[in-house]
């Protein structure tokens, strides 16, 4: 890894699987690990759900047995497996009836990440903090 | 002057959103700036070569060669062409194929980045 550092947020707002926005969303996040490959920078991603895209953080998701594609629940635990800060908007699960406890988590990995539910308000304050966002 | 990376993800038909992004590309261009443009999920249906043109629909098959020709960068999703049976051979010459990774390498180099996520 290079000694600069590149902070890019990825904010996913549409639900799973009805659109190919968040899978792509959820890769390119993945993705920042091996930038360094092209550059000596590297790249800090955060990945943020608001709105209907609230609803790629519930566990337990069963893509493979109805679509026959891996599901974004693999892909979120990845990325808090590779310590992603991952953000999810307070008010949407509460709007939408999620309850915290039906979030993915991926402790079963040895990951110490978990995603972080947060008012819109903080998301908004991430957003400032970064270089670049990345709206799916 | 500086660098701009245009990220699209809408497809070519059924959407202006590659329209404006090769616009926008076009001017910059123009003005002296260097771009890289990113095409990902349905947007990789541009780098397709041999697209017929209908009046009833966009066609940017001419302008991409003149931009590229000009310096324009363009580099499309590999996974995201194979799924939709778009082969190496098929794309447009001059269009590269990569994955996401040398998008954000990309991003994170440019002065400003332009990111059309949403469809």
């Amino acid at each position: 890894m290079g000694e600069l550092k590149n902070k890019i947020m990825f904010v996913v707002q549409r639900p799973p699987y009805k659109s190919e926005d968040p899978k792509l969303a959820l890769t390119h996040a993945l993705s920042s690990g091996v930038t360094s490959i092209h550059i000596d920078e590297e790249i800090v991603p955060t990945v943020a759900f608001i709105g209907d895209g609230v609803l790629n953080c519930i566990k337990d998701q069963k893509s493979m047995e109805a679509y026959g594609i891996t599901s974004n629940e693999r892909h979120i635990k990845n990325m808090l497996a590779t310590d992603t800060k991952t953000l999810v908007c307070k008010e949407d699960i509460e709007r939408l009836g999620i309850k915290e406890d039906r979030l993915i988590d991926a402790s079963d990995m040895g990951a110490e990440m978990t995603i972080k539910v947060v008012p819109f308000n903080e998301i908004l304050k991430e957003m400032e903090a970064n270089d670049h966002l990345m709206f799916f | 002057m500086g660098t701009l990376s245009i990220g699209v993800f809408s497809s070519l038909v059924g959407s202006m959103n590659l329209d404006f992004a090769i616009r926008l590309a076009q001017t910059a261009i123009n003005k002296g700036h260097t771009v890289n443009l990113w095409l990902s999920g349905n947007a990789t249906t541009l780098s397709k070569d041999k697209q017929k043109e209908f009046k009833d629909y966009s066609h940017l098959d001419k302008i991409l060669r003149d931009l590229m020709g000009k310096g324009l960068s363009v580099v499309s999703c590999e996974a995201c062409n194979q799924s939709r049976g778009i082969q190496k051979e098929d794309l447009i010459g001059g269009i590269n194929r990569a994955s996401m990774d040398l998008y954000l390498a990309n991003s994170a180099q440019s002065d400003r980045v332009l990111h059309i996520g949403v469809e």
